[in-house]
This record gives C-alpha cells, sequence and structure tokens, in this order.
C-alpha cells in the first residue's frame, strides 16, 4: 500500500471521469463501475490512515517504554535505541542526520515526542533504513574473510569492527564476541553465527 | 572492506538496541504484574466491603460464616499472647542435630546461626520461640526512631529488602563482614515474603540485634505486617516449616513486628526508613507515637470497618468504590489527583479499627445504625490530606466509638513513612497502586528534609535494576538488596555504606547459581520468558472478557480481527499499562494478512489446566485470576493455621465470592469443584492442594524447578 498505487486509482478514477463524460450514453454500467472505484479510493484513502494510525500507536508504545519520567521526553542517547526498535537500521551517521532533525534547536539533552513523531512516521512511511536481509550479511562477513578461509580470527574482526568504518566501543566488542566465538575452536564461523542470530528477528 | 564493516556494524547495533527494549519491557511487564498484584489486596478489601454492604445472611451458617472472617477466634491481649507463646514447655527432642543456642546470646551463638542456616538446618521451634522472646524484650526498649551516629566506627552499612532471599544476606555477610562493634548494620524493612527463607532472616538478623545491640538495627517495612505475610508466602513458609508450633511463633511474630521501630537517623543528617515521606511527615510526632498498637496496616476489619464510611462516601459522590480502583495503568499515576476520594478505600479517611471484641459486638447490630454513627463522625470530603485516620488498638480499650483526631493523624504518619514510593513530578498524590502511603515528588523530600535538617533520604520498597537508584537530585536513595528479585538475571542488590563524611558508597551485587558468563542475550532472554509466562496467564485468565471484546471488533463475525485492533483491546482489559505494540511479536505468533484468529490464539496460550477439568471453563479462569484473594480468604478462615477448611466453609466462601464477581454459580458446580479436590473423610478440603492444584505458586518456584 504505497503513494503509488493511490495515484494509479487516482488515474483511473479521472480517466473513468472522462470517459464517464464523454460517453454517457454508455449507460448505467459504467458509471457504477466509476462509482465502485470512488468508493475503493475512499476505502484505500481510509486503510491509509489507519496505517498512519496504527504507525502512530507503535511509535507512542516504543517511546513511552524509554520516557521514564512520565513527560514525554527520552533521553537523547537512547534515541537510537528507540529507532532500531522499530524496526530500522540506520548507520551511525545516519542517525546522526536524524538526530539533527528531531533535536531541539538549543540541544538539551532530551528529545520530546512532539518531533520526535512526525519524523519517525515520515522514516516509517519511506521505509527508511531497511534492515539487512541474510544474504547480504553473509557476504559481508566474506569480504571480510580476505583469506576465504570459511570463518574470522577473532583478532581479524575485532581489528575491522573496532578500527574501520563506525568503530565499536570496546564493551560493544566484548559483547560481539562473546557470543560469536565458537568455544571449541576460538573462531568465528560467521555462517552460523549469522544464522544464529537472524532466526530470533521477527 | 570498509563498506562491509559499517555494513556489519549497523545491524549489530539495531540487534543490540532490540535486546535493550526486550529487556526494558520485560521489566515493565514484572512491575505492572507486581503492582496489579497489590491492587487485588485492594480488590480483597472490596470484598468485604461489598459483604457489609450488601449481604444479609440467608441462614445461620452463613451468619456464622461472616462472624467468623470478622472476628478473631481467640481474643487475646498482648500479654496474655506472649504467655501463650511461651517455649519453656516446648522440649528438644533427642534427635534434634540443629543449631543450639542459650541466653544470653553470644556472637559465636549468632556466627553459628549463620552457619546452620547457610547449611539448610533449621532452629527448633523452643530455640525460636525463646529467640523471639528476648528480641521482643530487646525492641520495646527501643525508641520509635533509632539515633545512630558514625564517630564510633568507620562506616555503617546499610541493607534494603531481603524478602527472604537467604542467599543474599549470606553473600553481603561474605563481602562485607558480619556484623560486630566494628561493623555497624542498618536493615531496612521488608526481610519476609516471597523468598523461601523468611524465617532464617529474621532470626539470624534478631540474633545480631540482641548480640550487638548498639550497632545493629532494624527498621519495620511494609511486610512486617501479618496481612500482608498471609498473602505474599510468610505465614505459608512458617506454617510448613514449623507444623506443630507455626501458630505460637506467627503469633508472637505479629507482636514483634509491631514492636519494631519505623526509622533510623545517621548523626541527625540522614533519614533511613522503608518507604519514604509525605507532605506531612513529621518526626516529632513520629517519636511519640506508641507503635505497637498498629499491628497490621492492612486489617480485614479494617476494610470491613471501611464500609459504612464508604458507603457515606458514595452517597455522597454518587459512585460505589468497586468502579474506581482500576489504577493500575501508568497514565492514571498521573491523573491521580483528579480521582474522588473515594477511589482509594482501603487507605482512605474514616477508618476505625477497633478491637476484636466490640467488632463482634458490632456484627449483630444492624448496618444502619453503624452507617448512621459513620456519617456523623466522619466529615471530610476533600482530598488525601485532610483524611483522617485511626489506630488499630490491640488492647480491648473502651467502646468508645469516637474518632481521635491526633490518633488518626499518628497512623497516617506510620503509613505513609512504610508504604510511599517518589515521584518525578511535583506534589503528593495517595498511592493508589500499592494502596497505601503516597507518592511523593522533589518538592515534598526537599521540604521534609530541610524542615528537620536532613540532607539524605534511604529508602528501599521498590526493586531497582542494578539494586540502587538516586532521584530527587540525590537527595533520596533506594536501596534494594534482593538480587534475582523477578527472576534469575533480573536484577542486582546492592548496599550501602556510610562513613563519617556522610557520602554514600555503594555496592552492588549479584547471587547466581551458574558461574558461566551468561551473554546479554542469555541474560535478557532467561528474564523475559519468565515475564512473558506470567503475562501470557494474565491474558488467559481474562479470556472471556478478552473474547466478548474481540468479538465487538469484529463485527462480521469471521474469527478474526486486524492486528492493530489487538492491542488496543488487551490494554482496555488488562490495564497493564504496558506497551503491547512492542510485545506483540512474542505473545502473537501468527497473523496471516495482519489478522489474528483469536480464538486459536487462546488456544496457543493455553497453560497446563488443573485436574478439575469438568468445571465450567469461566469458573476456572475466575478461581484463577482471584486466586491470591482466594488464598488469603481461606487463610483467614483456616483460622488455626491447619491448611484445612471445611467442606461447607469451602462452598459459602466460594458462593459469596461469587456473587461479589457477578458470577453465575450453581451450587452443583461448587460441589462438583469441592469433591474434586482431594479432601478426607471428615469432609474438610485442603486449602494448600487445592491451590496447589493451579500452580499457585510464587515466582520464585518457577527457579526452583530450573
Amino acid at each position: 500500500m504505497g503513494k503509488s498505487q493511490c495515484k494509479q486509482s487516482y488515474i483511473t478514477t479521472s480517466l473513468l471521469e472522462l470517459t464517464g463524460k464523454t460517453c454517457v450514453i454508455s449507460g448505467k454500467e459504467k458509471t457504477v463501475s466509476w462509482q465502485r472505484e470512488k468508493n475503493k479510493m475512499a476505502d484505500e484513502k481510509e486503510s491509509a490512515e489507519a496505517m498512519i494510525s496504527e504507525i502512530h500507536k507503535q511509535i507512542t508504545d516504543a517511546f513511552d517504554v524509554f520516557d521514564h519520567e512520565f513527560n514525554k521526553t527520552v533521553d537523547v542517547r537512547e534515541v537510537g535505541t528507540i529507532i532500531r526498535s522499530l524496526g530500522c537500521c540506520p548507520s551511525e551517521g545516519e542517525l546522526h542526520d536524524l538526530l539533527a532533525e528531531i533535536e531541539e534547536e538549543e540541544p538539551t539533552g532530551y528529545i520530546r515526542f512532539e518531533k520526535f513523531l512526525p519524523t519517525m512516521t515520515k522514516v516509517l512511511m519511506e521505509r527508511r533504513y531497511r534492515p539487512i536481509p541474510e544474504d547480504v550479511l553473509l557476504r559481508a562477513f566474506e569480504v571480510l574473510d580476505q583469506e576465504k578461509k570459511g570463518h574470522l580470527e577473532p583478532e581479524e574482526l575485532t581489528k575491522y569492527m573496532s578500527e574501520e568504518g563506525e568503530p565499536f566501543t570496546q564493551e560493544e566488542m566484548e559483547e560481539m564476541l562473546s557470543a560469536a566465538v565458537d568455544p571449541d575452536k576460538n573462531v568465528i564461523l560467521y555462517k552460523d553465527y549469522v544464522a544464529m542470530m537472524t532466526v530470533e528477528d521477527n | 572492506a570498509m563498506k562491509a564493516a559499517v555494513l556489519i556494524q549497523r545491524w549489530y547495533r539495531q540487534y543490540v538496541a532490540r535486546m535493550e527494549v526486550r529487556r526494558r519491557c520485560t521489566w515493565t511487564i514484572f512491575q505492572s504484574i507486581e503492582y496489579a498484584g497489590e491492587q487485588d489486596q485492594i480488590k480483597l478489601q472490596n470484598f468485604f466491603t461489598y459483604l457489609m454492604d450488601h449481604f444479609t445472611p440467608t441462614n445461620s451458617k452463613q451468619r456464622d460464616l461472616i462472624s467468623h472472617i470478622f472476628t478473631e477466634d481467640e481474643v487475646y491481649k498482648q500479654t496474655e499472647l506472649e504467655k501463650y507463646c511461651d517455649h519453656e514447655t516446648i522440649e528438644l527432642p533427642e534427635s534434634y542435630t540443629g543449631p543450639h543456642i542459650d541466653f544470653p546470646l553470644t556472637a559465636a551463638h549468632a556466627a553459628a546461626l549463620v552457619e546452620a542456616f547457610r547449611h539448610k538446618q533449621q532452629l527448633h521451634a523452643r530455640y525460636v520461640l525463646q529467640l523471639l522472646h528476648e528480641t521482643l524484650k530487646h525492641l520495646k526498649l527501643l525508641p520509635n526512631i533509632n539515633r545512630v551516629s558514625t564517630c564510633f566506627c568507620e562506616e555503617i552499612t546499610i541493607c534494603g529488602d531481603l524478602h527472604g532471599q537467604l542467599d543474599d544476606l549470606l553473600l553481603i555477610f561474605y563481602k562485607n563482614g558480619l556484623p560486630s562493634v566494628e561493623k555497624p548494620y542498618i536493615f531496612n524493612g521488608d526481610y519476609v515474603d516471597r523468598g523461601k527463607n523468611s524465617i532464617e532472616i529474621l532470626l539470624i538478623l534478631f540474633a545480631f540485634l540482641l548480640v550487638y545491640p548498639n550497632e545493629v538495627h532494624l527498621n519495620r517495612g511494609n511486610h512486617e505486617d501479618y496481612i500482608v505475610n498471609l498473602r505474599y508466602g510468610f505465614t505459608k513458609d512458617v506454617m510448613q516449616k514449623y507444623k506443630v508450633h507455626g501458630r505460637k511463633i506467627h503469633k508472637l511474630l505479629q507482636i514483634v513486628f509491631s514492636w519494631m521501630p519505623l526509622a533510623t537517623v545517621i548523626d541527625q543528617k540522614v533519614l533511613i526508613t522503608h518507604g519514604g515521606i509525605s507532605d506531612t511527615t513529621d518526626l516529632d510526632i513520629i517519636a511519640k507515637v506508641d507503635r505497637h498498637k498498629v499491628l497490621a496496616f492492612t486489617d480485614a476489619s479494617n476494610s470491613f470497618l471501611t464500609a459504612e464510611c464508604l458507603k457515606a462516601l458514595s452517597i455522597r459522590g454518587g459512585r460505589t468504590s468497586e468502579g474506581n480502583i482500576q489504577t493500575t495503568s501508568m497514565d492514571s499515576r498521573l491523573s491521580l489527583k483528579s480521582l474522588s476520594l473515594s477511589s482509594t478505600p482501603c487507605y482512605s479517611p474514616g477508618t476505625r479499627k477497633r478491637s476484636p471484641h466490640s467488632i463482634s459486638r458490632k456484627v449483630r447490630r444492624s448496618v444502619e445504625e453503624e452507617l448512621e454513627k459513620c456519617r456523623r463522625q466522619v466529615g471530610f470530603s476533600t482530598p488525601y490530606e485532610n483524611g483522617k485516620f485511626s489506630l488499630s488498638f490491640s488492647e480491648s480499650d473502651s467502646e468508645s466509638f469516637e474518632v481521635c483526631e491526633s490518633d488518626n493523624a499518628e497512623w497516617k504518619q506510620i503509613v505513609d513513612i512504610l508504604w510511599s514510593d517518589p515521584m518525578h513530578q511535583e506534589g503528593c498524590v495517595p498511592n493508589a497502586v500499592r494502596g497505601g502511603g503516597c507518592y511523593y515528588g522533589p518538592d515534598v523530600t526537599e521540604k521534609v528534609l530541610s524542615r528537620h535538617n536532613l540532607q539524605l533520604l534511604i529508602r528501599s520498597h521498590e526493586c531497582k535494576q542494578d539494586g540502587y537508584e538516586f532521584c530527587h537530585n540525590r537527595k533520596v536513595l533506594t536501596v534494594f538488596s534482593a538480587s534475582n528479585y523477578y527472576e534469575l538475571g533480573s536484577n542486582r542488590g546492592a548496599y550501602v555504606k556510610l562513613g563519617p563524611d556522610l557520602i554514600p558508597h555503594l555496592v552492588q551485587y549479584q547471587v547466581s547459581r551458574t558461574t558461566r558468563k551468561l551473554t546479554m542475550k542469555q541474560r535478557v532472554s532467561r528474564v523475559e520468558r519468565s515475564a512473558l509466562r506470567a503475562l501470557r496467564e494474565q491474558l488467559f485468565s481474562h479470556k472471556s472478557d478478552l473474547i466478548s471484546a474481540f468479538k465487538k471488533y469484529d463485527k462480521n463475525k469471521t474469527g478474526r480481527i486486524p492486528l492493530n485492533d489487538w492491542a488496543t483491546v488487551v490494554e482496555s482489559v488488562l490495564q497493564l499499562g504496558l506497551p503491547w505494540r512492542v510485545l506483540r511479536s512474542q505473545l502473537v505468533q501468527s497473523a496471516p494478512e495482519g489478522l489474528l484468529q483469536y480464538h486459536a490464539w487462546f488456544h496457543d496460550l493455553a497453560i497446563e489446566q488443573p485436574t478439575a477439568e469438568h468445571v465450567h471453563q469461566s469458573l476456572l479462569e475466575t478461581l484463577y485470576r482471584n486466586r491470591s484473594n482466594l488464598e488469603t480468604i481461606f487463610r483467614i478462615i483456616d483460622s488455626d493455621n491447619s491448611g484445612l477448611v471445611s467442606f461447607e466453609e469451602f462452598c459459602q466462601t466460594w458462593k459469596l465470592l461469587s456473587s461479589h464477581l457477578n458470577m453465575e454459580i450453581s451450587n452443583e458446580a461448587i460441589s462438583d469443584l469441592a469433591r474434586s479436590i482431594d479432601f478426607n473423610k471428615d469432609g474438610s478440603i485442603d486449602i494448600n492442594e487445592f491451590l496447589e492444584a493451579f500452580r499457585l505458586v510464587d515466582k520464585i518456584h518457577y527457579t526452583e524447578r530450573e
């Protein structure tokens, strides 16, 4: 359900309108079907509204989880978590840009819901920052595995994660290693790792 | 390669974020269910209210039952009671292999007790009673507010709620050392209930109290209250461990609890009390009250008496008390100010507690008369702050029903410091979630602390993820010492060390049986599973309500509703204030085309059914939902704490409860239910078996199974 579909039915309707006008003699059937089209569009509009309302409720729920003082504000450091929990997968840079839109002119350390909601709704409607599919993820690991061993040494992964791209903190690195490293062989079997992690995603 | 790295990092961070949200949600689930459980206490009192308001006994059996519920069989003065609970006559069997103690108690005895309990031994009832008697003697000498100074020692250690978790106490002693002249301790209440070693913790703490009277200080908590103990497991704990003498121990403990001091002040600068404060808290008043006259704050008879006053109110306000109780959702905390007085019954003004004698007399009197008296005496219509209260008198005093203004104020002072919670917003509003005390804001803290020239309030009463939490500009410190309170891995415990500089140093810990380090994912999943299980039970127990609500959204009777509506329905029925849309993926397995088949969903939710399968479905659900109330009611009926209730009492009680809940129960259905429970030849029902059949075990028992 997206803008394009809406557009299409609109075009169809206006076309029908046109034809309806010029072929008025063709009679009831055409006008009836035109009427049906109009109803359908009204329905679609209604479900678009319903969808937006549902998205709003989702955003509200996620926001509330972090709104500890019940005053519709969250700590700016938790916004990333909220955005990610709603199904988006932005990079740190993208997150930074998004924050710039949401923050106050004078950054207070808090994000207000009134600013968060419209920006976030847009993000979700436009389906920005889609999560990464399993095969793409796997390929990413394979790129890092330059020697094509089929696994990565912990040191290798650590080097990449802590030095390249948007580096991990030590805590993040340790946490990732604790789950990713196979305890017997002391390497990261990334195929299994990816499979295991993506199973839980709904 | 850089692109690949960024990709992986992006993905991983999202994964971590999802974990974090799950963890938060889990926490919220546990808290809201816990508070909803405390809400049940209010429902129980509503039940008694209802009885008073509407029920006219139609036969002598029912009348007997009612008077049985509202009076105590044995009316004791405190002194008589103490004599009854003597230990002299109890003999130590030769086969006894547990610890031996002697009086006056020495440090060696106390340490031996700790060791013995660590090895899962049990102290004989004779010693228990003896210890309790000595403790009582000591407690009677103590003032309501302990005054402590840091000049005699390096640091004072302050511990929060323990809730029967002996492992945590042992860990604290291990890390910090046993109490001694150089190592003073202050314990801030809630030693019992929920955990399985409540009595052991009490015995250890009392022993150290006797050995080091100047260094060990115990504050009373809201769980040091026999009615609360009936519901939350301490009574059961004692009765199970001490089958023969449990009753004596239980009764003596009631008195011991009532003599526990209410607060401790360090260097006249730091106030330590279990719950907190309210805007009317005045330490000078508290210092002067007769604290031992308040046996329990949530007395069954209390709510009984509340009934007429409520009726007076409801006639005035035009609303019944029942309708206003549902305030578990977070939003309602904010709107408390707008609630009318009638919504906080058990805590409400006009409660008059009287001796057991006058209660029985009361029951015989007509309700109308009482109502009249009540209306005359209770003259208020304004919110919380102007409420009046009274003390519960354990001795049978004069029969005067005059409500004493100062008595009310005193009682309120005590309830406030034991039951209140801090909140972020300014102001002071009644604590409808707990049913007692208030929520106090940073301005209240500021006011009360400066009124008494204090700089810090240390309290417990609420479970915190890290074991402690500062709030109100670091003027209030919550310390909670029961780790893994909800579930293994749910939270840390902590204790505070305070030196002469009065700067709090916090130490955290977590008791864990598994030494292997769990990954974050494992930790979160484990706690989450437990929370979700509890939540599923809640959902299941509201099945009929949920289904009828679903049907309203399913106008075409397709048996399906859109997922969007699912969340709305669930929140409106359960009123737990949970982020349902965030939890949805965990609770709803499949929803093709975004439509949920709700009947099938319940089937998936189904928990194991108890043996009484032929019993009517809704009866089962209602039983399950009201199980904690049922249990408490049964325990009140079971006055000799034997675990047995007569067949007739059972039927009568169930009928009363079901009429209160507006349920149609035929006599047949009840008899069927009763017969399906194992009861022995003399027509009595083993409550414990009955309740066990419904898996009425604490969450702790889940971990026992693991």
